[in-house]
């Protein structure tokens, strides 16, 4: 399988790391809403088809990538960095720090 | 149907072999059934067989998509063991030895279970320290284990590298003298035999194309051979559990699927008389009866139905055979698969009632399964028939993830790649 | 003897020079070029190996890899290769070759005595019997365990040594815009268009010579005879730059994103490898794209008998003409469904050898296979089939019968005919194997009754037999055409294809896989598995293609079913009566042919994971450390004295830290630099307590959860500048917690300007701890004051020691007063020296990590073996971490009722009560019972001998925890055979006010 890191270029997936699902939203730092963290924590779509997922080029520049993927052919359609990518949209922790 | 025996060898030998009958119908659906079995694989059948053999529940079916046994119970590397270092999974698995340890009388169908043994081997002080947790935790749950030394272990495995001068020096081993292997497919034709010659419809080339709801509740479904009904519709279907319970509605579960690679080796005079297991990586190895090395390691770490991994897990697996055994670098690797694990959030399984009304699952075996096969259609056939759990599945609900009452064997949290 | 050496033929041998070997201890000869299995043949032998099941005699079948039969043992000394074909090994002088599968030897074999078990061993005839009684000491898997002992005796074909394998395995990867598997005419034209065209170009040949069928066609390309016109291309490619050539390589392996894997058999053909050559050398080959021009297998027909040795494919026997000049009889009939033999009786006739019979299963045939019949000489019997062969261990002779291909129905009287050698041909396979590894199913055929490759879902382009294009002239256009493909080339061919001038033979076959009437008739010539047996499947219902493999055995040999699979499915097709593409066809896997071990190893071979030592490390070891491998580190686990034991050497080295002083290597604990304007915020998210107060120049303890709010890791974080933190981690979580960081810092938070680099490496870290240790720093440490003042608990100062810039940080983990101190790695072994030379009037020792275990379960210290991943702050008393000021990782899930739970275990103390040590491992009881024991409330994590209390100490995670402290338990340790009473206390055994640390 093969990764096209924005930065080094096309790598083997040896030389990265699988960090998982990227559909999942992590709720606000500071909310308690137990249900949101437990989805956020524990389910997964688990799609048999494309998939959006987090790979850290951990072997590389250990930046972290967005990956759309097919879980059925394992083709790569897309990449990108991960801070790029709109998941931080979905926490809202605060640079204060303070709860929420 | 006759009885599998010695003599019904010899009988049918004189007549050619000419007379012996299907292992199972091939019968058409009916429009309905008390009970209906999601996914044709080891758990699917002997959940079907035990519904009929301890609850009398016969009107049954069990749907499978392609051939019956095609998923993991045919993909395995067919150890059984019980040797878990948490409670809630030495009972389970316990029970489920029991059961193995009679499994082919009990099928009139020989599974070959084998008592081989299952040895762990520790590479430090600290690492034996930990497998002592384990074994202890065994024994005080009535399952087998006692410790080995490097000397015993050479002796018993004759070809493993204890010298000190291994990059990891062996410091001694755990040992479980009742766990062995069987044979993956045999425990696939044998309970479908049973369950078949109980009454039990056996529905090949049947997928499931949609559940049929009233309301909340799942009272049937679509399938590749038309519709079909059903009081209870249980789902059985380790490795594409997201994909199917998709289709009832459910969008998410606490699994994600990964494919674990599975080698066999060239055909061998004995090598290897019991199966190991590395203590500094993820391999794990056995000799079955034909004589190949069945060997495997990691998953391949990342979401994955494809039955089909990669050469990184491959050289892994290889290495750490080596380490383990340097007289086997010439010897060389026949085949290799793939097949798709059910990965949950702790490690362990799921039986239970729901996730919907009318609708009981069995999912989440990550790449344990085989081993359970006895245990979990036992278990989830009480389930169906009782509509709750036995104590042994009572731990192992769906919603003990969002409790955070989970059972990680491995200690690794939410991260379903490094159970 | 039948088969023997000719005077013509025989390009790949050099008959100027002789080789010796052995076979079974009897001393051959043969000569350079030839296979065991030419060689073995040059000399007469057709008995080669012994069949799986029933131990049948069996010969050689095949030239190639695709040979089921003829497996051989290599012994290289002590070290066995078992498995190997012969028609695959080259030999050289000295080679030592051994049979398989027989005893006491191999024309006479105990075992086939399993061939009167006959119709008792039938497919899966195991499954029904061996289960032996219900009860009675034989009962559950006793008996089966019983039997299972001779049958895996029985079964099995070579052995496997327990020696190290001495040879060396190499691994390499290779990039290249064309990749031609296969260099058959077809290849050899890919390679050559692709080479034109610059492109850089790898041709891979499992043989050893590049040619493919060209070298033994009896054909001519371009007026010359095809093996000319082949060697005279290699030649031409041989010279150009951008063409790399790998004979001896096996392409096994096509994987995602067109990875494909390779095995080259570097130096097995030599008795001595040459200085560094590997014997085997992996090769991950990523191409642009891939020209597969992998050719064809023939397929035998299924009759009674047909495995007898002296049958034999007629492609192999014309390939041991033409390459070897080795004529596999003098006798010999031909046994055929197509056109193709035709050509090959001719060939073998030319070659010297009387083609007694040409026997053919079709009534009609071609008029150029009927002419090419007419001038082998030999009795032409159209619409005939073989029923059975005559003979022991060799062939000497075949019966034949009226035939209706349409029917399968024979008639007439069978008839003999002398023969000493059969050769056989049921059509061709294309050889798709890596095609269908890397996409979807394969598409059946019916005019050349083959499965085709799939559509590609790869990049790649199929050439010449590959395809199901069989003639040459199809091989070399396809060839053309693909290599320019690949190349990227859009233009039409750049100069004229070369002439083939070839018989015009068919080789499409009539559709009869089987000949049907008594008599065993083998469908899988490895494992036994007769057409009956595929209709006993059929009859138990075992009739899906997959159910039909796993059931009988079929193609599950080590030859994969290269020969078998396409029989055993028309088999099965007509029993069910559907047609082959109904009956399904299963996907090829990876390996294409079986790849050594060792290669896949490669460098890991003896060398599996490297070696993490500390800057230290060479001075540990002069100084009589025994070394600890924890994870990939190496880490003194006690310096010994002579005649010490490890426990009495822990106890002198903890006892000297708290009487005097002690000196740890801590160089392996992970080391995180954390940066930046944001990185106190940062901190503050990822550790349960606050580090944005922390003061410039001071430390702190930190605690980290994971996100579902289980305990990961702790260690002290160090506040060096206002936006410059040293974080530590324990050894084994560096890594871990490093990804853990680096995820939420890139994926979750990236506006906060925080810079993580991992450092462990760059730092060398010694603890020095015990009441002398700030007099031992006050004697060698410059630049600084080490007083109460200058540095207070957690504070952190710099200076010099013995010239070298130091970091100097107090804190404890022995419960002492102590100081961690770093400098640059380079550096850490002067320091240690300066460190330990400056405490030698004080009585400083060094200490490893048994000491290290012992004075931190003294202060009830928490490390991996509570922090196991199943625990939460409160259950190690850590509770007062967990800021309720603030929301951190895990805050949110850390109080879920599983976590909170009455009955979770929880860190306590326990002290032995009978003097006896504990084992780490050990369980705890209320009650110990030996004979059964039960009711475990929880385990010891870590034990010693405390020399500050006197006593065995341990601590344990305990159901009930501080409820049961001072209350008496009892150890449950049956696999050390160790019981006995324990009293459950506090954790924190020693000091527990903490006023040695704080001083």
């Amino acid at each position: 399988m093969l990764i096209t890191c924005p930065y080094c270029g096309p790598r083997d997936v040896s030389e990265y790391t699988y960090q998982g699902d990227g559909n999942r939203a992590r709720p606000d730092a500071g909310s308690t809403d137990n249900q949101a963290w437990n989805s956020y924590v524990y389910d997964r779509l688990n799609i048999a088809g494309e998939h959006h997922e987090i790979w850290q080029h951990s072997g590389g520049c250990r930046a972290h990538l967005a990956v759309s993927r097919n879980t059925l052919t394992h083709k790569v359609s897309a990449v990108a960095f991960a801070r790029d990518a709109g998941h931080r949209k979905s926490d809202r922790h605060r640079k204060s720090g303070g709860a929420a | 149907m006759a009885e599998y025996s010695a003599l019904s060898l010899l009988k049918n030998a004189f007549s050619g072999n000419r007379d012996w009958k299907p292992a199972w119908r091939k019968p058409d659906p009916k429009p309905s059934y008390d009970v209906i079995i999601v996914g044709g694989g080891g758990h699917g059948l002997s959940t079907a067989y035990y519904l009929a053999k301890e609850h009398g529940i016969t009107n049954v079916a069990v749907l499978e998509k392609g051939w019956l046994g095609s998923g993991n119970v045919g993909r395995n590397t067919t150890a059984v063991r019980s040797n878990y270092l948490l409670p809630q999974n030495i009972r389970f698995y316990e029970h489920s030895m029991k059961m193995w340890e009679n499994l082919s009388h009990d099928l009139n169908y020989n599974v070959m279970f084998s008592q081989r043994g299952v040895l762990n081997i520790a590479h430090t002080p600290a690492q034996l320290d930990d497998f002592a947790r384990r074994g202890n935790a065994m024994r005080h749950l009535g399952a087998d284990a006692h410790l080995m030394t490097p000397a015993e272990m050479a002796r018993r495995v004759p070809g493993l590298d204890v010298s000190k001068s291994a990059r990891f020096p062996i410091y001694g081993g755990l040992m479980q003298e009742r766990a062995g292997t069987a044979r993956h497919d045999a425990v696939a034709w044998g309970y479908a035999r049973g369950a078949d010659r109980r009454g039990v419809d056996l529905l090949e080339n049947c997928e499931v194309q949609g559940f049929i709801k009233d309301g909340d509740r799942v009272v049937g479904v679509n399938t590749s051979r038309g519709e079909i009904r059903a009081k209870k519709v249980a789902v059985a279907v380790a490795g594409s559990t997201g994909h199917v319970m998709r289709m009832a509605g459910v969008e998410r579960m606490p699994i994600e699927s990964h494919t674990l690679q599975a080698f066999v080796s060239e055909s061998l005079k004995p090598f290897l008389d019991t199966v190991v297991t590395f203590g500094m990586g993820h391999f794990y190895m056995s000799q079955s009866d034909k004589g190949g090395l069945v060997y495997g390691g990691d998953i391949e770490g990342y979401n994955s139905y494809a039955q089909r991994g990669n050469l990184p897990i491959v050289e892994e697996v290889m290495s750490e055979m080596l380490a383990l055994f340097p007289s086997l670098a010439p010897v060389r690797v026949l085949r290799s698969w793939g097949g798709v694990c059910d990965m949950s959030m702790d490690g362990s399984p799921i039986i239970t009632t729901g996730p919907l009304p009318g609708m009981y699952l069995n999912c989440g075996w990550c790449y344990g399964g085989f081993k359970a096969t006895p245990a979990s259609g036992w278990c989830f056939a009480h389930t169906i028939a009782k509509d709750q759990p036995h104590h042994f599945n009572a731990p192992f609900t769906l919603d003990r993830f969002h409790r955070g009452a989970v059972i990680d064997d491995k200690g690794q949290g939410a991260t379903p790649r490094l159970h | 003897m039948s088969p023997r050496r000719i005077d013509t033929g025989g390009r790949r041998v050099d008959r100027d020079r002789g080789i010796r070997f052995t076979f079974d201890g009897k001393p051959y000869s043969g000569h350079p070029g030839d296979t065991l299995a030419s060689a073995l043949l040059a000399n007469g032998v057709t008995l080669f190996g012994r069949s799986f099941k029933y131990h049948r005699p069996r010969g050689v079948l095949t030239a190639g890899v695709d040979e089921p039969n003829a497996l051989v043992t290599v012994l290289k000394g002590n070290i066995r290769e078992p498995n190997i074909p012969a028609t695959q090994l080259e030999i050289y002088d000295g080679l030592t070759v051994v049979s398989q599968n027989r005893f006491p030897s191999l024309s006479f074999d105990i075992g086939a005595a399993n061939q009167l078990g006959g119709k008792l061993l039938g497919a899966g005839f195991y499954y029904k019997t061996f289960m032996g009684p219900v009860v009675g000491p034989l009962k559950g898997t006793r008996f089966w365990m019983f039997c299972e002992y001779f049958i895996r005796r029985a079964a099995g074909l070579g052995r496997a040594g327990y020696d190290k394998d001495s040879a060396r395995y190499e691994r390499t990867n290779a990039f290249c815009d064309v990749l031609v598997v296969g260099s058959g005419p077809a290849g050899l034209m890919a390679a050559k268009a692709a080479a034109q065209s610059g492109k850089r170009v790898i041709l891979a040949e499992l043989e050893p010579r590049f040619g493919g069928s060209a070298n033994w066609s009896s054909e001519t390309i371009d007026g010359m005879p095809a093996a000319d016109w082949a060697q005279a291309t290699i030649a031409e490619l041989r010279e150009r730059k951008n063409v790399r050539l790998l004979p001896r390589t096996t392409v096994w392996g096509y994987y995602d994103d067109n990875m494909l894997a390779a095995l080259e058999r570097v130096s097995d053909h030599k008795r001595d490898a040459a200085k560094g050559e590997p014997r085997h050398r992996y090769w991950s080959i990523r191409p642009g794209a891939v020209v597969l021009a992998t050719g064809a297998f023939e397929r035998p027909l299924v009759f009674p008998g047909n495995d007898r040795p002296g049958v034999m494919l007629a492609g192999a026997a014309e390939r041991y003409a033409a390459e070897f000049g080795v004529l596999p009889g003098r006798k010999i009939a031909v046994f055929a469904n197509n056109d193709g033999a035709y050509g090959t009786a001719l060939a073998l006739k030319k070659s010297g050898a009387e083609i007694v019979a040409i026997v053919d299963v079709r009534r009609q045939v071609s008029e150029a296979a009927h002419a090419a019949a007419l001038s082998t000489g030999g009795e032409f019997l159209a619409g005939h089939a073989v029923v059975a062969t005559e003979g022991g261990t060799k062939l000497s002779g075949v019966k034949v019968q009226i035939f209706d291909a349409a029917t399968g129905a024979l008639s007439g009287d069978p008839r003999s005919i002398d023969a000493d050698c059969l050769i056989v041909s049921g059509g061709w396979s294309p050889v798709i194997h890596l095609a269908s590894q890397a996409g979807v199913s394969p598409q059946w055929d019916d005019d050349r009754q083959a499965f085709l490759p799939p559509k590609p879902t790869q990049n790649w382009i199929g050439a010449g037999a590959f395809n199901g294009s069989f003639s040459t002239a199809a091989a070399l256009s396809e060839g053309d055409a693909a290599g320019r493909q690949a190349a990227g080339e859009t233009d039409g061919p750049a100069e004229e294809l070369p002439n083939v001038d070839a018989p015009a033979l068919q080789s499409n076959p009539a559709p009869v896989f089987e000949i049907r009437t008594s008599g065993k008739a083998f469908v899988d010539y490895q494992h036994d598995v007769t057409a009956e047996d595929v209709r006993l499947a059929h009859r138990e219902g075992f009739v899906s293609v997959e159910h039909l493999k796993r059931y009988t055995t079929l193609g599950m040999a080590t030859d994969q079913g290269k020969t078998s699979n396409v029989p055993g499915l028309a088999i099965m097709a007509e029993a069910l009566g559907k047609p082959i593409p109904d009956v399904g066809t299963t996907r090829f896997r990876a390996p294409f042919a079986p790849v050594s071990i060792g290669s896949l190893a490669a460098e890991r071979y003896g060398d599996l994971k490297p070696e993490r030592l500390t800057p230290m490390h060479d001075w540990h070891i002069e100084h009589g450390a025994t070394m600890y491998s924890a994870g990939l580190w190496y880490r003194p686990m006690i310096y010994g004295h002579s005649g010490e034991t490890i426990e009495q050497a822990y106890v002198r080295e903890a006892k000297a830290v708290r009487e005097k002083a002690g000196i740890v290597d801590v160089s392996t604990l992970g080391k995180i630099a954390v940066q930046g304007p944001d990185a106190a915020e940062f901190l503050d998210r990822v550790y349960t307590n606050m580090f944005s107060t922390l003061a410039v120049g001071k430390a702190r303890y930190g605690l980290m959860l994971r996100e579902d709010g289980f305990v990961m890791d702790d260690g002290t974080t160090w506040r060096l500048g206002e936006n410059d933190f040293l974080m530590t981690t324990t050894t084994a979580n560096a890594g871990k917690v490093m990804q853990h960081l680096e995820y939420f810092l890139d994926v979750v938070w990236p506006d906060l300007k925080v810079h993580l680099t991992s450092v462990t490496d760059q730092w060398a870290g010694a603890a020095i701890g015990g009441p002398k240790a700030r007099e031992i720093l006050a004697a060698c440490v410059t630049g600084t004051a080490v007083d109460n003042e200058a540095m207070p608990f957690m504070g952190i100062v710099h200076g010099e020691i013995a010239g070298v810039a130091v970091m100097i940080c107090r804190l404890s983990f022995s419960g002492e007063m102590a100081f961690e101190v770093y400098c640059g790695a380079g550096h850490g072994t002067h320091v240690w020296k300066a460190l330990l030379e400056a405490g030698k009037p004080f009585g400083l020792v060094p200490y490893g990590l048994e000491a290290l275990g012992t004075l931190r379960i003294e202060k009830g210290h928490v490390t991996g073996a509570e922090i196991d991943g199943r625990t939460t702050g409160r259950d190690l008393h850590l509770d007062w971490m967990l800021s309720k000021k603030k929301p951190f990782i895990g805050s949110a899930m850390m109080d879920r009722e599983g976590m909170t739970a009455e009955d979770r275990l929880q860190l306590v103390g326990i002290v032995s009560l009978d003097n006896r040590p504990l084992n780490g491992g050990g369980h705890i009881v209320e009650q110990a019972n030996p004979e059964d024991p039960a009711n475990s409330l929880g385990h010891i994590t870590a034990a010693c001998y405390s020399p500050a209390l006197g006593k065995f100490i341990g601590l344990a995670l305990v159901k009930g925890g501080k409820s049961r402290h001072g209350k008496r338990a009892f150890t449950s340790d049956p696999l050390r055979n160790r019981f006995g009473p324990v009293e459950i206390v506090s954790h924190h055994f020693f000091d527990p006010e903490g006023k040695r640390m704080h001083g």
